[in-house]
């Protein structure tokens, strides 16, 4: 597979929100505004891309009963030290992400491509790959941050321009996360469906 | 009365699965049917109660030594842990339950509501009808822990028994499996806003 193919995969064909609908915690619960699930997708794929190309380096080393608990100490390495770095340089965002920092641990994209792709495959290849799954959740999860925020609070990227009035909440609260969430499914199944 | 509004809000007003949005690929994955929903509220249950009184117990111990930014990776290990010796105690001293819960409980493990809930209860300051914001004690955070599992199992079993009806019935093509799930999990969640504001 070609190197581009890697990356471009993890965005159109595996998408992890479309198509795999794997990590859906984060997906619904943060994107309340496009900045929020844009930080949450990026926040990931920082934790992906390192546990990948530490994964792909040592995945000879760990007997395959214990690999499981292995890798997860590696992912919770990650998160931990992402915790410290957000709550250093970025309060604001780790303040509003909350809960859903750590629960980077849990989220079964990240343990999902170890198991799938990294022990398997060399380190270039790993770091490529947790990119593209990385682009693709990141970007699933502004794009519905973006319809959740124009529906529910008026704005885009924070530039209010739908009067208050005329907001409709639910999209903001929980119900219309599921809402949107499905109706995307639907539109991305279609649109790759032509191509 | 204090535990009261804790079980209330744990099991209504602030749903872990339709308001928190925790542990929501395991709903999604089985509950197309009532009975695998209700094990796997059962080991749900089980399983949160347990960890979440074993990690509030370990955070003290990580506050002593002021280590609490190793919270995240004791906190899963802890439950990993958990969930395997759960699984060999079960299979000794119950095996009829173990055939019941068995194939859920390593898929625990990865389920964000179990660490979710453990790493609330110690970080979240919580406070009922006006009274001041506080961590909770251990008998809190027990009766929480549960009450949250309850809402999960209640949630849960809820949806997979709209989600059996929704298979007799006709769906658009695209809309079929998760897309239609979704939705229905959308006017859930709707429903369930209608407890918001009854407690906290």
């Amino acid at each position: 597979m070609s190197k581009l193919a890697i990356i471009t995969k993890g965005i159109v064909k595996e998408n992890p929100t479309f198509v795999l609908l794997l990590g859906m915690c984060p997906t619904l619960a943060t994107t309340t505004s496009a900045i929020n699930g844009m930080s949450m997708g990026l926040a990931t794929m920082a934790v992906l891309i390192f546990s990948n190309i530490t994964i792909s380096a040592i995945a000879r080393f760990i007997p395959d009963k214990v690999r499981i608990p292995s890798y997860i100490v590696v992912i919770a390495t990650f998160v931990t030290l992402l915790q410290l770095l957000m709550q250093a340089y970025v309060p604001d965002v780790y303040e509003t992400l909350g809960l859903f920092i750590p629960l980077i641990v849990v989220n079964c994209i990240i343990l999902g491509r170890a198991e799938a792709f990294a022990n398997k495959n060399g380190v270039v290849d790993s770091a490529l790959d947790g990119i593209g799954i990385g682009l693709g959740f990141t970007l699933a999860l502004t794009v519905l941050g973006l319809v959740r925020e124009v529906l529910g609070s008026g704005s885009l990227f924070g530039w209010q321009f739908i009067p208050a009035d005329y907001n409709i909440l639910a999209f903001v609260l929980a119900p219309g996360a599921f809402i949107v969430l499905a109706y995307l499914i639907v539109l991305f199944k279609k649109m790759t469906e032509k191509k | 009365m204090e535990y009261f509004f804790i079980i209330i809000s744990a099991i209504f007003v602030n749903n872990i699965l339709l308001s928190q949005f925790l542990g929501v690929c395991p709903f999604l994955g089985v509950s197309s049917k009532i009975d695998t929903a209700v094990g796997m509220s059962g080991a749900v249950c089980f399983v949160i109660t347990l960890a979440t009184v074993v990690t509030f117990l370990l955070n003290k111990l990580l506050l002593l030594f002021q280590i609490t930014y190793l919270q995240t990776i004791v906190f899963i290990l802890v439950i990993a842990a958990l969930v395997q010796m759960v699984e060999i105690v079960l299979k000794k001293i119950s095996p009829a339950l173990y055939s019941a819960l068995g194939i859920f409980l390593p898929l625990i493990t990865t389920n964000c509501a179990v660490l979710g809930v453990a790493l609330n209860v110690v970080t979240k300051e919580f406070s009922f009808f006006g009274g001041q914001p506080h961590l909770f004690n251990l008998a809190e955070a027990t009766v929480y822990a549960f009450a949250t599992a309850v809402g999960y199992g209640l949630a849960m079993i809820l949806f997979a028994g709209l989600r059996e009806h929704l298979s007799l019935n006709k769906v658009p093509d695209a809309f079929k499996g998760v897309p239609i799930a979704l939705v229905t999990a959308g006017l859930l969640a709707l429903a369930f806003m209608g407890f918001s504001g009854m407690v906290y």
